[in-house]
């Protein structure tokens, strides 16, 4: 066991546990914030993909004693941002959950792609959502909705 | 048993008004489950009481029950959206809660609490808008006789009862009254013309709290005192434990017991754990040593070569229409035999199956995703030893199912139940990881088809034979009396025996072999494989005719294939601006098919990029009937066809070698991601007013034959054996 | 001929490094010859080639995984600098060290290769020793490094380091590592610094 002090969501977080929990089980089990999903657990389908340091981590591999003191954001935080504010709006209005699990982790790749490429081509999102798996499958709104995101976000929107 | 749940709910608004604090017409769920089963059981009656579906609360919400799991499907706001509708009430107020395991709840014509069948919205139309429309009467009632006038004189709008003299009250205010008001055995539902949400594209009630990571799926699921339990599988199906090694396994910090347990078939060794990490931890350190005699060591190659030579003999009969000899006498060059292989598939929803049970002796509470929560609830009381009004079952919002939360052996809920008997007093989470549930069995059924056609001069069939072999899904379950006929489970010949194509001399036969691998319905069922056969081999044959594909299907569809020659008709219209201006290495591909009395026409554009299929377009016709929520239809038909094209992926089989099964998670079993997937995909809805009919399986049999249909054209090579491993 | 042609290079190339090597200390009192480097060379290649180090030098827009050289899962991309794209990237997964527990390797700044420097062609299969040898000697696909750079390369860059720490697999066994160790490689590469680098004849 060692005690880790987090940044989770601008807010300092102290947690003890195991150092090779994964941080997805920090987040679910002793933060108690379960927005980050449980897909695979191999990092094959995206579905616990958080913000670590600026960057879409997938957080189901990532264990605790590697996250450091970089700063983490959650699909709870991710609405403080105006990049993600922007896409949860546009996710709700292009009504594209179904069973919704894996959205959370869609939701975290498409704020990480928007910010760095503001206006994606089809390309730009199949290589930047090309990992994260949704089984009811809602491609094709997932797509229309990041496109209409960055539409939002071009216009000021955020 | 509607008289009692009247009395109960009338207890309940007289504690409630005397209080002051809450006023509702509202019947406790859990009530009802136990006050029915006091009552020793009785058959669920046709008449449904409103208060145990509607609770006007005083803040002017109004929670609707919906008596079925949402998994994705959008049963959640489609439900709500019927009786709403005929409520007039404010749509705005309107919350949605997931109704809890009881009788009242039982599908109206399955007669039992399930989703399956693509019947949710089919089956509760009818009940859910006569529960709108009592109510509404109830309420109307009420005011009238506070107004002291007669019903007639008043109307109602958002939740409001406009009375004369511009007298108005709102529901919350007439609630308690309406609440002894008789329930009404008929109401007079609205005309078409007076519905005001049924028909209207409405946003589902469910996406923000999932946009924003507030909805708590069973498996996030937190109560004080809460343990994590995986299990050790054996790593054949039904095989057991014969030694147990776990000292390293309970020396990881937070493991708290290590236990074999018996399973549906064979046994397991579970870990209970303070958190999931530690019983995962642990489970990877158990050492142990299972008897695999008596046991079946079913392999995937060895079942190809037994379907193949059985498919050379006939079946039990599944459909036998002229002449049985038609075939041959048709000569060898005029006739196509075609040999198909489809693999087993597992359904992998996104939400790993997990159940939490908490038994406290005389009680258990259960919570869980299911698709079968009536049936769920029996097998945990029958585990702990406790009658079904003992237990206590709250329906989870699951991460998706296609059919793989709706098992006849509940084998979960049994699973967490034994753990959770020896925990007493402590709720117990049962997790199934990703392997479990990938190496876990139940499974899409792996089929094989033998195909002999006969054509005629004008290219159209003359003689139709086919043999199909695999697995009955509801062999050994309470299911088969009514699914088996003459030996031939129909869920392994629907969309073939009973195909709309007006084929003379048609005989379809089937062969059931014994497996020991657990199988299981998957999202369309038989029409996975049996729309597969049909639309390929329909499509060769208007390609060799040189026959263009929408002429050749509506020649040979029976006349009352309405919904299918609609479908045609619509694609034809709908996709006449693209299908014939392809770009280079393009190609168009089509199908049509209708399963749960829907039918449904997929158009695709299909090239190959990196040595796979790219579908730059999808066009869907489709005529459900009324549409009730166009909005949500358009989505499961978008997304529907993606998932379908799980059968096509590289790696999207199952196999097993040696009992064992090969593939471990989403890195050997491939499910389809957004490349995958079409780049966009257009609904276009048959207008209709025939009564709804389902939408969540028909997407799924049309996409995988269209596809195929343009990569032929694209590379003049026939495709029959999935799942598509190179084109 | 072109073979012939190609012979002739090499002795060239051997007259060469002889003579320069004449003047300098820094390889050692030890004359390396021609045939001395170009075995050294085939012992360096059987490293590059191996799973450890070709898995991240393809010549397409993904990386490879595991010791039969698969795709790697997930649909990973290249990305315009070689480390994955916006919410895709090889830091989504691989961080600073190996991740024991969860099976994933790490290092420091983990990327792939660049294309000029593919070991493989575009369809996975690992380029001929003298074709690698030729891209790994061209400093114009090599990031500008002369004899002395490939070889610190080779002693200290912590990704070609890796190799012989690569971690455990998600089921809990060790990776393999390169056939031979890493001091047997610097070693290898410093024979063959020494001996001017030179490359097998052939495609």
């Amino acid at each position: 066991m060692a005690t880790y002090e987090l940044n989770v969501n601008g807010k300092r977080r102290e947690v003890t546990t195991d150092p090779s929990t994964p941080l997805l089980w920090v987040l679910r089990e002793d933060l108690k914030m379960t927005g980050t999903k449980f897909g695979c657990g191999i990092s094959a389908c995206g579905a616990c993909t958080v913000h670590v340091g600026g960057i879409a981590t997938r957080s189901c591999v990532v264990p605790i004693s590697h996250v450091g003191d970089r700063q983490i954001v959650t699909i709870e935080g991710i609405g403080q941002d105006d990049v993600g504010r922007v896409v949860q709006a546009s996710w709700v209005d292009t009504d594209v959950v179904q069973c919704g699990y894996c959205q959370s982790g869609q939701i975290m790749a498409a704020v990480a792609l928007l910010k760095h490429t503001p206006k994606p081509s089809d390309q730009d999102i199949d290589e930047s959502m090309g990992g994260n798996i949704c089984r009811c499958a809602t491609y094709p709104r997932i797509r229309e909705a990041i496109k209409n995101a960055a539409a939002q976000l071009g216009k000021g929107g955020a | 048993m509607l008289a009692s749940i009247n009395r109960r709910g009338f207890m309940r608004v007289s504690f409630a008004a005397a209080g002051g604090l809450f006023v509702s017409l509202y019947l406790d769920p859990r009530a009802a489950s136990t006050a029915q089963a006091q009552e020793g059981g009785q058959p669920p009656e046709k008449v449904y009481p409103p208060d145990a579906f509607v609770n006007i609360r005083p803040d002017g919400k109004i929670v609707i029950q919906v008596n079925r799991l949402e998994f994705g499907q959008g049963v959640q706001t489609a439900l709500p959206m019927l009786l709403a509708d005929e409520l007039d009430a404010d749509w705005s107020n309107v919350i949605a809660e997931l109704a809890p395991a009881a009788d009242v709840y039982k599908d109206p014509l399955f007669g039992i609490q399930m989703v399956g069948g693509s019947g949710s919205v089919a089956h509760s139309y009818q009940q859910y808008r006569e529960l709108g429309a009592k109510m509404r009467a109830m309420l109307v009632a009420a005011a009238a006789e506070r107004w002291n006038t007669t019903p007639d004189q008043c109307r109602t709008e958002a939740s409001v009862v406009h009375g004369p003299g511009g007298r108005s009250a709102t529901y919350a205010e007439l609630a308690s009254e309406a609440a002894r008001k008789s329930v009404p055995v008929k109401v007079v539902l609205k005309s078409p013309a007076e519905l005001r949400l049924v028909g209207k594209k409405v946003k589902r009630l469910d996406s923000h709290p999932k946009c924003d990571g507030s909805l708590k799926f069973g498996l996030d699921l937190d109560l004080p005192g809460i343990k994590v339990a995986v299990v050790a599988h054996p790593p054949v199906f039904g095989a057991r434990v014969k030694s147990i090694v776990d000292d390293e396994a309970r020396r990881v910090e937070g493991v708290r017991d290590v236990f074999e347990i018996q399973l549906a078939k064979g046994t397991g060794v579970a870990v209970v754990a303070d958190k999931f990490w530690p019983a995962k931890q642990a489970r990877s350190r158990l050492k142990i040593e299972w008897d695999l005699a008596g046991v079946e060591a079913a392999d995937s190659a060895e079942l190809w070569t037994r379907y193949k030579q059985l498919a050379g003999t006939p079946g039990k009969v599944a459909v036998s229409n002229g002449d049985p000899k038609a075939l041959d006498q048709v000569a060898a060059s005029n006739r196509i035999v075609a040999e198909y292989e489809f693999p087993f598939l597992a359904h992998s929803p996104m939400e790993p199956l997990n159940t939490t049970v908490r038994f406290d002796g005389d009680r258990a509470e259960v919570w869980a995703g299911s698709q079968f929560q009536t049936g769920d609830q029996m097998a945990v009381a029958e585990v702990l030893g406790l009658k079904p009004a003992q237990v206590t079952f709250h329906t989870e919002m699951a991460g998706g199912g296609f059919g793989r939360r709706a098992t006849a052996d509940s084998h979960v809920q049994r699973e967490a139940a034994t753990i959770a008997k020896r925990l007493r007093g402590t709720p117990v989470k049962l997790v199934w990881t990703r392997e479990d549930d990938v190496q876990g069995g139940y499974y899409r059924p792996m089929h094989f088809h033998r195909v002999e056609v006969g054509i005629g001069a004008d290219g159209f069939p003359t003689a139709w034979r086919q043999v199909i072999v695999g697995q009955s899904i509801t062999a050994d379950t309470p299911f088969e009396a009514f699914v088996v006929k003459n030996g031939v489970d129909s869920t392994a010949t629907e969309g073939a025996a009973d195909t709309h194509y007006n084929i003379p001399n048609l005989h379809v036969s089937a062969h059931h072999p014994k497996v020991n691998v657990p199988v299981l319905w998957w999202r369309s069922v038989g029409h996975t494989h049996t729309a597969f056969v049909m639309e390929t081999l329909i499509d060769e044959l208007a390609t060799r005719a040189k026959i263009d594909p929408f002429a050749y299907r509506r020649k040979l569809l029976k006349p009352e294939a309405k919904k299918l020659l609609s479908t045609l008709d619509l694609l034809e219209k709908t996709t006449a601006g693209w299908r014939n201006s392809l770009p280079q290495g393009h190609a168009f591909g089509m199908s049509c098919h209708e399963s749960f009395d829907t039918g449904v026409a997929c158009a695709v554009d299909v090239s190959i990029e990196n040595k796979r299929p790219r579908i730059h377009r999808a066009t869907l016709a489709v005529d459900c009937g009324l549409a009730v929520n166009p909005l949500s239809i358009e989505s499961q038909f978008q997304a529907g066809v993606s998932f379908g094209l799980t059968q096509l992926m590289a790696k999207g089989a199952i196999t097993l070698k040696n009992g064992r099964v090969e593939q471990r998670n989403f890195d050997g079993y491939v499910p389809p991601y957004i490349v995958d997937a079409p780049i966009a995909v257009d609904v276009h809805i048959v207008p209709s007013t025939q009564p709804p009919t389902g939408c969540g399986e028909p997407p799924v049999p049309v996409i995988s034959p269209a596809v195929v249909n343009a990569l032929s054209k694209l590379t003049g090579k026939r495709y029959r054996s999935l799942p598509l491993v190179s084109i | 001929m072109p073979g012939s042609r190609a012979g002739v290079l090499v002795i060239a190339v051997a007259v060469f490094g002889v003579s320069a090597a004449a003047g300098t200390k820094i390889f050692g009192p030890q004359r390396t010859t021609t045939a001395q480097g170009l075995a050294a060379w085939e012992q360096i290649y059987s490293v590059l080639t191996h799973p450890r180090c070709i898995n991240c030098h393809t010549a397409t827009n993904y990386p490879q995984q595991g010791d039969d050289r698969h795709r790697h899962v997930a649909n990973v991309v290249r990305g315009p600098g070689g480390k994955g794209v916006p919410g895709l990237n090889c830091a989504s997964c691989h961080q600073e060290t190996n991740a024991d527990s969860t099976g994933v390797p790490g290092g420091h700044a983990w990327h792939l290769a660049p294309l000029s420097m593919k070991w493989q062609d575009t369809n996975d299969q690992p380029l001929s020793s003298a074709a690698v040898c030729r891209a790994l000697t061209n400093s114009a696909k090599n990031n500008g490094l002369n004899g002395p750079g490939i070889l610190k390369h080779h002693e200290e860059e912590p990704l070609v380091k890796w190799a012989w720490d690569p971690g455990q697999r998600p089921d809990g066994t060790m990776r393999t590592p390169p056939p031979l160790t890493h001091e047997q490689f610097v070693a290898a590469t410093r024979r063959w610094v020494a001996a001017r680098m030179p490359c097998p004849s052939g495609k």
